[in-house]
């Protein structure tokens, strides 16, 4: 029940939908959430997501999904809300976004479909990451997804890596009759959903949910392989008769700043922490066994400034951190984490500490931390990345004691995949090539995209560069030109 | 999940495990390790690769120590480990160089013997002296002189073969005025950096497998971060093998120290359980009494 183009179900004037005031997501109190790991945001009901969908202006020519990097039709899905079709507006989302209730939850909107909406240039932007959200969830609670009915191609590909860009990959080709089969270094699927952003953001059920859909659709799934050691790349295209193969193997080794005393015990890099606590439960030691440093009443803090970064430091204090700091050496305006975490974080009591960066990591003598000595920087003139390059100010330094530093400054690429698979090219910092329409690599038949191509970036812009290889695995699948 | 086909104490506390792993066997080489986890709860610990062998099955020989180890030391032939991922880190460089000398401590021989076996099939002589704290614990002793020109024991105690250490043996190689144009050394931390001490002088090049913190075992956490040469490098993808004069080997113990308390509390709760269970049964009244003051069946 598709509405026609012309004919809107939304009765309002826009001059009356922009009176209309963007809907609040209900949220756990802070003060309670700053002590658990269940989601800060509760979701929107059925009224509350009616009422968010009749601000959309229904632009001729909506740029919120010209600014998706996965092209969601926003305007139709949010408008099958208004008509009450959740089903169909689910369905609609699908079409061009195989993870909708994760995507609804993690991707930085006000830097894609929310800051181009028009909406945004008299009053607030429509919610649509948490109409979204909605309606994935809603999807989720009634349990019909439609299963694709198409004809098997007689095609194999082989996705390296489960996280958002592996999963993209798998559910766009698999609706187009190929088989597909995804393998996992982990033990567990779902790559960075699972290891690095934690359970009250992206609850692991919604994963797992999504991961079933997936298997119904036929997707085969194969942990514990480490694609390059387990088996190399030439094997699964020669031996095991994959067509081709996408590489979409993620963030690689975290980096450090190399400053004194970076090895010592209480200095963590995110992923670790993070891995630590989200992938092997460390934070109900000893019921599970991994563990981890006892952070109760400790001073902790996170260094950096984006949503990793975040992530670990809302995590400490969830752990009972007695103080909760963000180290970043930029300001506010150059934070790249998403706006709403930075809300959420000063909300639950983390400390910011702007214009800030340690030099140098202080130890009690016995090779445990003890304080982090930093310095004030100042901003100047704009570096190549175009934000004003952060230099300290002299005479600044001053110690902050800690128990734990996390570092959260970026990571560099992945070396196993790129070093047993010849003929791959790579960038001079050690990135997979792949052409940025196409995702295709040096190699016939391989395609390569996400943060193994990017270097670091966003679930949404990795999952863009899976829709696009995606689609350029099928046509090289049917055509056989490369 | 990965069965276990052969299950076997080579000494007490020390097991060998035959596991079917078709995909690991057929890429294992010498100085490899796999990541594995015993059970849902479990956490991820690396152990080398023993060997591997035709029938796609790989060996791995384990000592207990933590919760991890003495569970995985408590299963048996046909039992089953829920996830075995490798063979991870980059392979021993085995070329021919002239002459080897491969050192094992403890356990550690059961790592050392791949290297020492590939060492010896690419020509080269192969010197390799064993270490143990006393007679019980010298394992492979037949297998190694299989692969070996020339094989010395030493146990702390003097109990079996020579009393001493590896280094006593290796410095009397040196004064013999044996040449020796490469050492492997694989064992306990202390061990290690005892035989780099030795070979320092010496100038002899030196190679040891280092034992980590490590989750993930592929490049992604960074728990494995080593000091080399004043510079982090990480265990899990440029090792585990690194050049023993440029390893930091305090700043290796005092990490691998950073979850002591933990590890003994885990230890200590498990062995607990263990007792409780394999305590005689007490009479079946006292059992039920039990499970009603824990609000259990009844």
């Amino acid at each position: 029940m598709s509405p026609a183009a012309s004919k809107s179900f939304n009765l309002l004037s826009p001059k009356e939908r922009i009176k209309v005031p963007r809907q609040l997501m209900p949220e756990q109190p802070a003060d309670e959430r700053n002590k658990n790991f269940s989601e800060v945001n509760l979701g929107y009901s059925p009224e509350l997501a009616r009422q968010e969908a009749l601000r959309c202006l229904e632009c001729a020519k909506p740029l919120c999904t010209t600014n998706c990097p996965v092209g969601v039709k926003i305007k139709e899905f949010v408008e099958l809300i208004v008509a009450g079709d959740f089903l169909g507006a689910a369905a609609k989302i699908r079409e061009d976004n195989v993870l909708p209730a994760v995507t609804g939850r993690v991707c930085p909107q006000e830097d894609h479909c929310e800051g181009k909406c028009l909406l945004s240039k008299k009053v607030k932007p429509l919610g649509i990451g948490y109409l979204e959200r909605f309606v994935a969830d809603y999807e989720q609670r009634m349990g019909t997804h439609v299963l694709p009915n198409v004809p098997p191609t007689g095609k194999k590909i082989a996705v390296v890596g489960s996280g958002p860009s592996g999963l993209t990959v798998a559910g766009d080709l698999i609706q187009k009759g190929h088989k597909v089969r995804v393998f996992e270094a982990l033990h567990e699927l779902g790559g960075v959903l699972v290891y690095g952003i934690p359970e009250f953001r992206l609850p692991k059920q919604i994963i797992r949910e999504q991961l079933d859909y997936m298997r119904e659709m036929g997707v085969e799934f194969e942990t514990d392989v480490v694609v390059g050691r387990t088996v190399t790349i030439d094997e699964l295209m020669q031996e095991e008769g994959f067509d081709a193969v996408y590489v979409g193997t993620g963030a690689g080794l975290p980096q450090f700043m190399g400053i004194p005393g970076e090895h010592l015990n209480g200095v963590y890099s995110a992923n670790e922490f993070l891995t630590r606590i989200n992938l092997m439960k460390a934070y109900k030691f000893p019921t599970y066994d991994e563990p981890m440093l006892d952070l109760h009443g400790r001073d902790i803090a996170v260094i950096g400034g984006g949503n990793t970064a975040l992530d670990a430091i809302r995590s400490a204090l969830r752990l009972g951190a007695r103080k909760a700091y963000v180290i970043y050496r930029r300001s506010d305006a150059e934070m790249p984490a998403r706006a709403e975490e930075v809300h959420h974080a000063r909300q639950e009591g983390i400390d910011f500490h702007m214009l800030t960066a340690p030099v140098e990591f202080v130890s009690d003598g016995k090779g445990w931390l003890t304080a982090a000595r930093c310095v004030r920087m100042e901003l100047g003139e704009p570096d190549p990345s175009g934000r004003r390059r952060p230099m300290p100010v002299k005479g600044s330094e001053f110690d902050l004691p800690l128990s734990v530093a996390i570092m959260a400054i970026g990571t560099t690429a992945n070396p196993i995949v790129q070093s047993t698979t010849p003929g791959l090219g790579t960038d001079k910092r050690g990135y997979i090539q792949a052409d940025p329409n196409s995702q295709r690599t040096t190699r016939k038949g391989v395609f390569a995209g996400g943060d193994i191509v990017t270097g670091a970036a966003t679930v949404i812009l990795a999952m863009g560069a899976g829709r696009r290889a995606a689609a350029s695995i099928h046509d090289y699948l049917t055509t056989g030109q490369w | 999940m990965f069965k276990i086909i052969h299950a076997q104490f080579l000494a007490p506390g020390i097991k060998r495990f035959v596991i079917d792993a078709p995909r690991i066997a057929r890429k294992q080489k010498p100085g490899q390790f796999v990541i594995l986890r015993v059970y849902e709860e479990g956490e991820r610990i690396p152990v080398t690769i023993e060997n591997s062998h035709p029938d796609g099955t790989i060996s791995i020989v384990v000592q207990s120590a933590g919760k991890t180890t003495q569970l995985l030391n408590s299963l048996n032939t046909g039992d089953e480990i829920l996830d075995v991922v490798g063979p991870l880190g980059k392979p021993s460089e085995i070329g021919k160089v002239g002459t080897v000398v491969v050192i094992g401590g403890g356990v550690g021989t059961a790592m050392a013997y791949p290297s020492a076996a590939a060492f010896k099939r690419a020509g080269n002589r192969v010197i390799s002296i064993v270490g143990a704290r006393t007679r019980e614990l010298v394992i492979l002793e037949p297998e190694m002189r299989a692969v070996s020109d020339a094989l010395m024991i030493t146990t702390d105690d003097g109990s079996y073969a020579d009393k001493g250490f590896v280094t006593d043996k290796l410095r009397q190689l040196i004064e013999n005025g044996t040449r020796i144009d490469l050492v492997l050394a694989v064992g306990p931390i202390v061990m290690m950096k005892a035989v780099a001490a030795v070979t320092r002088k010496e100038n002899i090049r030196t190679v040891v497998s280092l034992n980590t913190i490590m989750i993930d075992g592929t490049g992604m956490c960074g728990g494995c971060r080593v000091l080399i040469d004043g510079k982090s490098e990480f265990a899990c993808v440029d090792g585990p093998e690194f050049d023993a004069h440029k390893v930091n080997f305090e700043v290796l113990v005092q990490r691998n120290s950073m979850y002591r308390d933990a590890e003994q509390r885990s230890l200590s709760e498990y062995q607990r359980a263990i007792a409780a269970k394999s305590a005689p049964p007490a009479d079946s009244e006292s059992l039920e009494e039990c499970e009603m003051a824990q609000g259990g069946k009844k």
